[in-house]
């Protein structure tokens, strides 16, 4: 297996696009990223994307996208992981290159949200839920994961005020980021009386519906250090793993157990602890979801998750920072793009130019991204060459 | 919802019927084609319990919009006695009523309208045991 680098990054302001299409927003950060690693072709392109089906009424992505990116008959896929569309792009990416397939590869991810009223964002969303035994008696994905912040707060004693101060932290973060959607500073009060969208999480507690895409290009490291413009980024680990679809149907609903493995996936490839790991970006699609993975990737023992957060251990300039980006909470959830997003956020602090939100001495950085309640989970980690 | 994808699920939604692996014994709702367990391909039918325990719970605020004229409503996911997790409805009792561990009782409802026609679609819900 070859090593695989990350020599370029791209990504635009994220929010409600009215003006620009799917395709528009992809390209831009195709492009951005295509002149940020300097490379003049690309060998073959992996897309990560939810359900532009549903949100805009297109399929065939691999054609659009590389139709309209310029980049000539190249191989190209559309990646389907529902939520965790854009890690898993990223993986298949790293595996096109590390297998000696292919040189230069273009990894984006891309959601086009607001042109479905926020009914049809609600049902497009449920899909990545269990249509028949979940989604058909009612639920929905804030309900969702208020069960499992119920039984998160019943077992460890979890409290609704540390499940706000994810909120509050991830939007201090996003505050110093200008491609955030929401960069808006909030307090722990306006997360608890906003309104209540499944008890007991609020509409603060979960993340928005946004228009975005991320684009990252990839090619074996030994091609980085001799064409690399900026300082390359090593991905020295790619974990994956799933779990039943239906939450009700695993043993324990405050364990994620597809990010478990992954995780350990992850760690053992790259040959390292959750000590190792300088700064994290995670799935916080709600509050409790924060919560529950920062115990899953082993940062703190089961169960101590809100009261880690509520230390500030994961804050910026805290021991283990996370989110830095703002997260999905402030920056904003394209849900295809968010995967890829999370790893254009780690480049950036691997390479030492986040400005404001800069964590300092980062040398190692983790991504975990996360589809429907859990169902599948994508984790990478890098390392600065 | 196309009347064949409705009525494919009739059995499990109508009369909870699932499938026991006659191999490992554990029982499956709905029924698989293998069992993740032990991978035998062989089952027998049967009916789950009608009572169960809470285990966790929610009040649906914002629904989606099948469920509009429900809304508020609580879902949650109940233990059967035999074993095993549903999630449903928990109905004929205010939200402020429910506890977890409380035991329910598995009734035969409507649960949505669907489509432009209002299709009534039926299944199970919970209530207070
Ligand atoms: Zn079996």
């Amino acid at each position: 297996m070859r090593e695989v680098a990350i020599i370029g990054v791209g990504m635009n302001k994220w929010g409600e696009l009215w003006e620009k299409s799917l395709r528009d927003i992809f390209v831009e950060s195709a492009l951005l990223a295509i002149e940020d690693a300097g490379v003049d072709h690309i060998d073959s392109m992996y897309a990560g994307c939810m359900t532009s089906g549903l949100f805009v009424g297109q399929e065939h992505l691999a054609s659009l996208l590389s139709d309209y990116l310029g980049a000539g008959p190249i191989p190209a896929a559309r990646v389907e992981s529902a939520c965790a569309s854009g890690g898993l792009a990223v993986r298949m990416g790293f595996i096109d290159v590390a297998s000696g397939m292919s040189d230069i590869v273009l990894v984006g991810g891309v959601e086009k949200m607001t042109d479905v009223s926020g009914d049809g964002a609600t049902y497009a969303l449920s899909t990545a839920a269990d249509q028949e035994y979940e989604v058909y008696n009612g639920i929905t994905f804030p309900g969702l994961y208020a069960l499992m912040a119920r039984s998160h707060m019943q077992k460890f004693g979890t409290t609704r005020e540390q499940l706000a101060q994810v909120a509050v932290k991830n939007h201090e973060n996003g505050f110093k980021n200008p491609l955030a959607q929401y960069p808006q500073k909030i307090t722990i009060e306006e997360v608890i009386n906003s309104i209540m969208v499944a008890d007991p999480l609020t509409i603060l507690d979960c993340s928005p519906i946004t228009d975005g895409a991320a684009c990252l290009i990839l090619c074996p490291a030994d091609m980085a250090k001799k064409i690399s413009k900026k300082p390359p980024v090593k991905i020295i680990a790619s974990g994956n793993a799933t779990d039943t679809i239906a939450l009700h149907s695993r043993s324990d609903f405050t364990i994620l157990n597809a990010t478990v493995k992954a995780a350990e996936r992850a760690y053992k490839m790259a040959n390292v602890t959750p000590e190792n790991i300088d700064l994290a970006e995670v799935h916080d699609c709600f509050t409790i979801a924060e919560i529950m993975i920062i115990e899953d990737l082993g940062f703190v023992k089961k169960g101590e998750g809100g009261k880690a957060t509520m230390s500030g251990m994961t804050a910026l300039g805290g021991k283990k920072p996370i989110n830095t980006s703002g997260g999905l909470k402030s920056k904003g959830h394209p849900v295809g793009a968010t995967g890829v997003a999370q790893v254009v956020e780690i480049v950036h602090q691997l390479r030492g130019e986040s400005g404001p939100r800069q964590v300092k001495n980062a040398k190692i950085g983790l991504t975990q991204n996360m589809g429907g309640s859990g169902g599948s989970a994508v984790v990478h980690i890098m390392q600065a060459m | 919802m196309f009347p064949a994808r409705y009525w494919r699920e009739i059995p499990q939604r109508y009369r909870m019927e699932a499938e026991k692996c006659k191999k490992c014994g554990k029982i499956y709702f709905p029924p698989r084609l293998i069992c993740p367990e032990c991978k035998s391909r062989e089952f027998e039918q049967v009916k789950l319990k009608d009572e169960g325990t809470l285990l966790t719970y929610t009040v649906i605020r914002v629904g989606p919009s099948q469920f509009v004229n429900q809304t508020p409503y609580a879902m949650g996911i109940v233990k059967l006695d035999d074993g095993i997790n549903i999630l449903a409805q928990i109905v004929d009792c205010e939200p402020d009523q429910i506890q977890t561990g409380m035991k329910l009782k598995i009734e035969f409802r409507k649960i949505q309208q669907d489509g432009e026609a209002g299709i009534l679609c039926y299944g199970y819900k919970c209530v207070p045991a």
